[in-house]
């Protein structure tokens, strides 16, 4: 072959990132997960032969969502930080991202713990307990991922071993972060507001 | 273990429909064909057949009066005896005549094409054929015929789904409820309070004074599927719904069908008898139906054993106390029914004796146990079930 | 084509061998395979454990068929039977044509757009493993199960495990769940693998190749994964509440408790409708390639091909219920659905248009990949007009689980998927191996292999019209079956020997085949650039690709196709 051909002109040629790319579609499927649990739980409202019933034991869970809300608003304030490559900044925001996390998590446990003992509806008690523990507690999962991930920087930037030319992974963790928000604005929507009523 | 049941037993003396005929007979020669020559490939003989009956299909009419004793173990969809599966039968074929031209054009074209610009020899290598990338009004013109037919095809469909679902149903309707067991039918008659199970007596129609038949179809355990292709379309049985399906039957005699929802070990002998008869024969079966079986004194023991060996905490025999299970067919009037085990064999006592001794050797899976009864117990109960006439 | 003389020299330069067999002994060789992340070791990973899974699931055909083969038979007993078909259909989907799938986008892939290997190649080999472990898992219930006599029990719920058939009182023991087990953890494997291969071809084009300009194989893999991210998820989802059930006793849809096994079908289909394209969409990506290059000439109608695809990719997703005809559904949603079923006819029609266009006109060589082409496009044909006519709602409500479904899907899968793979093997045979498969062998595996699949599926649509319904282990004399059975049954031992063929050749031609040289088909797309087999980097050095036939144009530097796109 004639190395004229051969030759690469200089038309220039981007492609995306594989990071962005592939968080997407990890989004994409993870929604196409939670998207299942939600319909079996809208499916079977009112539909348990036995109660508890949601109306009966479901309190809106204010301080949880404020938690987990807001700490979507500090991992971007996080972010911008060590965008400007303000480490110490970074790290505070960081730290208070993940404790907003941990509160989540702790208000969630608190909840199952009154739902389990006090009113009585486990995973098998009946069909709005199993649909109730798998939705939450699939998002709680993914909560906990998150979690280990927010860490695991946390512990990595203390140590030294984030710069601000790491603020692509920071990004991804960000974005990994607010999904598992808009998720939970989903779950809170129709696990409690709509679920409430039934 | 060889299950007892004789060969070819549905096929013993009857008559039977115009269509049956051709593929009975067809599988006749065969059956003999392939005892006589096991082995030796004549495949053309087979081909032959496969058109036989293919013909077969399409050349058969429905069949007015046939005996009662009719069975009708053939059941082609395109050979409809009722007036749901008629309308069927109507859209099928206007389906499949739609789908048979465009097989024949797309097909006729690319044999063309495969024949027409083939290689032909070296000679041909030596310049690439001109280069064409496509073109807009081609791909337009072979889009649109497709757009239209996909149309066509859901306005037929919309309509017949339309006639079928909605159908009003006559005063004079029968209604009976059937619920799907493992691994048989409980048939209830609402209107009658007869209780049977396994052979579904209905009502003859006809097109001018009709009766048709609304059977409402529910499960006791898991999916069933309810299909007897000449007098329906089939209809799931689904625990927790209750669905509903009406036959027309303008053609007395037996109709087989199958359960078609796998349910578990023995679903294949899940087996369906419609029985349809002329008004006044289906009145008199249900005045017997409905009579309460006379205990005769000589079969005394082996009611006492039916009740004793524990049968009665899964069977109900009407009139008799200590028999009136639900988890098992009603056996009230049991000898009446032509065969055991939802069809798997004829109602007859050698049959049925094997029944008594292990119900696991004719239907294995079946959830019957085996009782364990002694000679004398099965031969005092098998007096006793074949007086429930 | 290069001149024979040319092909000597570099067959005695490239010294073609299966991977791994540049380290010498045989468990180096192992070890090799076991620790790669090199996609096209992968590749052959996958391909390899799809056969071994296609022999074993077309054993277990052979056992349905001969147990059915005539009327009150006792090859096997209801159990075994049930076991058989669930065990059959399970392998054949998800560890057959599943591997297929992720084998030939794994080892093409890269190839065509220029990529020196898949975005995450650890991933990948996770993918691959996970796949794998699930399906061995999966048999492992033949050996571990509860059964007689400590025989082993493998799941017999049907492959789409019918609720509440699946419910412990129906299903003690736990066979049901080295189903939902194995499967769950096999389809994390496509997941991963799906992303990986979307990532592959959004990030790592080489210079030049636009998504408008990727080979036609490449877009219908894309598509495919996309389907993968998307619909197997609610598979998992659906798998999972199952073991909750049935391991922690929660309520989904146990009837007892008020659930609903008709909700239990809705998740399946929703997964199990797009799952049947995620399988034949590489097929037609083979076909979009082999027919344009045998016919010697371009693809007709490029945009339309990619289009279509897009547009079936989408439409798949709303057909679902088009499987729960017979479920009792209102007439507005029988209709909607219907209605959906019949429009995936119009962009499928013109993939079939289009490749006939690409026909016209050209100078068709018979070659094997070719021959197994030209029967894909008729038997195709076939299987779709026979979906539409189950498709159709009246019609399918006397056809749903009847042998009409089984000859419909048999019609697709194997004269669809399993001779487009059959064909995507002997196109891309020589690349992978260096050698050419042998032609003669290619033929007879041809037309053994295509008489067999007519003699079994054919006689199963009159089955069905003539009322047999499917999942049965037997039936009575006089119903009007035995005749086709019989044929039918001959036609599957015919198969096997068609398939036999096939395994001998690969393995006879990787030894003895004709070295094959780089491009042995004078074919235009990126991987017939280097050499056969591809060396660990995949490429020397790439032209910018300025068309969608980069190899046409390095060929015919006088008309190029880029002056005409
Ligand atoms: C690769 C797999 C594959 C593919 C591609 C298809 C393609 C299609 N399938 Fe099939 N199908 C299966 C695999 C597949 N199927 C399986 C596995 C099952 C059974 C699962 C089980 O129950 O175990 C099944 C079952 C199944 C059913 C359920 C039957 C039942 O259980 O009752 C239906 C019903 O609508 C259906 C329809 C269709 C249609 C309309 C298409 C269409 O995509 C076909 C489109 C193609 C054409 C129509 C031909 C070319 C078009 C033209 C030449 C244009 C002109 C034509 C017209 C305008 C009509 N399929
Ligand atoms: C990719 C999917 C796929 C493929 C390729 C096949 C291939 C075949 N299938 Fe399958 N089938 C399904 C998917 C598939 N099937 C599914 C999903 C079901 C539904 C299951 C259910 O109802 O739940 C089904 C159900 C099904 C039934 C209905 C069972 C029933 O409802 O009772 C039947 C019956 O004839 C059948 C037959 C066959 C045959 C004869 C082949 C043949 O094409 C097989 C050909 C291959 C061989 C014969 C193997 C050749 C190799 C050897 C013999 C090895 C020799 C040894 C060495 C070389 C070491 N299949
Ligand atoms: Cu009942 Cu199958
Ligand atoms: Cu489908």
């Amino acid at each position: 072959m004639s190395t004229d051909l051969l030759a690469t002109a200089e038309t220039e040629w981007r492609l995306p990132s594989p990071r962005k790319v592939g968080l997407t579609l990890v989004i994409l499927t993870e929604s196409s997960l939670f998207t299942i649990f939600v319909v079996a739980y809208l499916f079977y409202l009112g539909k348990s032969l036995n109660g508890p019933y949601p109306w009966e034991v479901l309190e809106f869970p204010w301080l949880g969502s404020f938690f987990l809300f807001s700490s979507s608003g500090t991992v971007v304030v996080a972010e911008h930080r060590l965008k400007k490559g303000d480490k110490a900044g970074f790290e505070l925001w960081w730290l208070i991202t993940a404790l907003l996390g941990l509160g989540f998590l702790i208000y969630t446990g608190a909840e199952w713990q009154h739902l389990i003992y006090h009113d009585g509806l486990t995973l098998s008690t009946n069909l709005f307990g199993s649909t109730f523990y798998s939705l939450v507690g699939l998002h709680a999962s993914h909560v906990v991922v998150g979690l280990l991930l927010l860490t695991l920087i946390l512990v990595a930037s203390v140590t030294g071993n984030i710069q601000p030319r790491h603020h692509e992974h920071i990004e991804m963790i960000s974005w990994y972060w607010h999904f598992v928000d808009g998720i939970w604005a989903v779950v809170v929507t129709v696990v409690y507001i709509i679920g409430m009523q039934h | 273990m060889r299950a007892l049941i004789p060969r070819c037993w549905l096929l013993r003396e009857r008559s039977v429909g115009k269509s049956c005929r051709t593929s009975i007979v067809l599988n006749h020669l065969y059956t003999r064909y392939s005892l006589a020559t096991r082995g030796s490939g004549r495949g053309w003989l087979l081909v032959g057949f496969t058109v036989a009956t293919f013909v077969g299909f399409l050349s058969s009419a429905p069949v007015a009066q046939a005996q009662d004793s009719t069975i009708r173990a053939v059941q082609n969809i395109f050979n409809p005896l009722s007036a749901p599966a008629e309308t069927l039968y109507s859209v099928s074929i206007l389906v499949m005549v739609v789908c048979a031209v465009i097989f024949l054009i797309v097909g006729g074209l690319l044999t063309y094409a495969i024949i027409r610009y083939r290689r032909r020899g070296p000679e041909d290598d030596h310049e690439e054929p001109p280069q064409v990338y496509g073109s807009a009004a081609i791909e337009l013109a072979w889009t649109v015929p497709p757009i239209l037919i996909v149309v066509m095809l859901v306005l037929v469909t919309a309509r017949t789904i339309g006639e079928i679902e909605h159908h009003q149903m006559p005063a004079a309707a029968e209604e009976i409820r059937i619920i799907g067991h493992r691994f048989w039918w409980e048939v209830r008659y609402p209107k009658h309070d007869v209780v049977t199970a396994n052979e579904i007596h209905v009502p003859l129609s006809s097109r001018t004074n009709r009766v048709p038949t609304e059977m409402v179809l529910e499960s006791a355990d898991v999916i069933h599927g309810f299909w007897v292709p000449q007098l329906n379309g089939k209809t799931m049985l689904v625990p927790n719904y209750r669905n509903t399906m009406w036959i027309e039957p303008y053609a007395t005699g037996i109709y087989l069908g199958n359960c078609t929802v796998l349910c578990g070990q023995q679903h294949a002998n899940m087996l369906i008898r419609v029985i349809v008869d002329t008004p006044d024969v289906y009145q008199k079966w249900l005045e017997t139906q409905k009579a309460k079986p006379v205990s005769d004194p000589q079969t005394e023991e082996g009611r006492k054993q039916f009740v004793a060996s524990s049968c009665g905490t899964c069977h109900t025999i009407q009139g008799t106390p200590g028999a009136n299970g639900v988890f098992a067919p009603d056996l009230t009037h049991f000898a009446s029914r032509a065969t055991l085990g939802s069809g798997v064999a004829p109602n007859d006592e050698q049959n049925l004796r094997s029944w008594l001794k292990d119900p696991q050797t004719l239907k294995p899976g079946c959830l019957m146990p085996d009782m364990q009864l002694s000679d004398n117990q099965v031969n005092a109960i098998l007096a006793y079930l074949r007086t429930l006439k | 084509m290069a001149d024979p003389a040319t092909l000597k020299e570099i067959g005695t330069e490239l010294r073609p061998a299966p991977p791994g067999h540049e380290h010498g002994s045989l468990t180096a060789w192992i070890q090799d395979l076991i620790f790669t992340v090199d996609h096209k070791k992968l590749g052959f990973l996958y391909l390899g454990a799809g056969w071994m899974f296609f022999v074993l699931g077309g054993i277990l055909a052979l056992g349905i068929r001969t147990q059915i083969a005539v009327p009150n038979n006792h090859f096997m007993d209801a159990e075994a039977f049930n076991q058989a078909f669930t065990m059959h259909g399970t392998t054949m989907i998800f560890f057959f044509a599943m591997l297929m799938v992720f084998g030939l986008a794994n080892y093409i892939v890269p190839l065509q757009i220029g990529a020196r290997d898949m975005a995450f190649p650890r991933l990948n080999a996770f993918s691959f493993w996970a796949t794998f472990f699930g399906g061995i898992f999966l048999f492992l219930s033949y050996i571990f199960g509860p059964g007689l006599y400590g025989m082993g029990a493998a799941p017999d719920a049907s492959w789409f495990a019918l609720a509440p058939l699946t419910s412990r009182a129906f299903s003690p023991g736990n066979n049901i769940d080295f189903w939902s087990l194995g499967l769950l953890v096999s389809g994390v494997g496509s997941i991963t693998g799906g992303v990986n291969v979307m990532v592959t071809i959004f990030c790592y084009r080489t210079r030049g190749m636009t998504l408008y300009r990727m080979p036609l194989f490449t877009w219908l893999v894309l598509v495919t994964m996309f389907l993968v991210v998307m619909f197997m998820p609610p598979l998992s989802a659906a798998q999972i509440m199952l073991v909750l059930e049935r391991f922690f006793g929660a309520k989904f849809f146990e009837a007892q408790a008020g659930g609903s096994p008709v909700l239990w079908q809705h998740f399946f289909w929703i997964f199990g409708h797009p799952e049947v394209y995620i399988l034949v969409l590489p097929a037609f990506g083979v076909i979009s390639e082999v027919v344009p290059v045998f016919s010697r000439k371009p693809i007709f109608g490029y945009p339309m091909m990619v289009a279509a695809t897009v547009m079936i990719g989408f439409i798949s997703a709303g057909v679902w219920a088009h499987h729960m005809f017979t479920i009792g559904m209102d007439s507005f949603s029988v209709t909607f659905f219907a209605f959906a079923t019949f429009v995936i006819a119009i962009p499928t029609g013109i993939k079939i248009f289009n490749w006939l266009g690409t026909m016209f006109g050209g100078k068709i060589r018979f070659e094997i990949p070719m021959l197994f082409a030209i029967a894909f496009l008729f038997q195709f044909l076939i299987a779709g007009l026979t979906g539409i006519m189950l498709g159709c709602a009246p019609f399918d409500w006397q056809l749903n689980d009847s042998y009409f479904v089984i000859a419909h899907f048999h019609y697709v899968i194997v004269g669809g998927i399993v001779f487009g793979v059959f064909s995507g093997f002997y196109y891309w045979y020589p690349k992978a191996t260096g050698r050419m498969l042998n032609k003669r062998l290619g033929l007879w595996n041809f037309w053994i292999f295509t008489i067999g699949f007519h003699l079994t599926f054919d006689p199963q649509h009159f089955l069905g019209i003539l009322g047999m319904p499917r999942r049965i282990y037997t039936y009575q004399e006089g119903r009007g079956w035995e005749f086709f059975n019989m044929i039918s049954t001959i036609g599957a031992f015919v198969q096997a020997v068609g398939a036999i063929l096939f395994i001998v050749n690969m393995i006879y031609s990787a030894r003895k085949g004709q070295v094959a040289g780089d491009d042995p088909w004078d074919a235009w797309t990126l991987e017939w650039m280097t050499s056969s087999p591809p060396p660990e980097y995949n490429f020397e050095q790439l032209p910018e690709v300025r068309s969608r036939r980069p190899l046409w144009d390095l060929k015919h530097p006088e008309d190029p196709d880029w002056k005409f796109e």
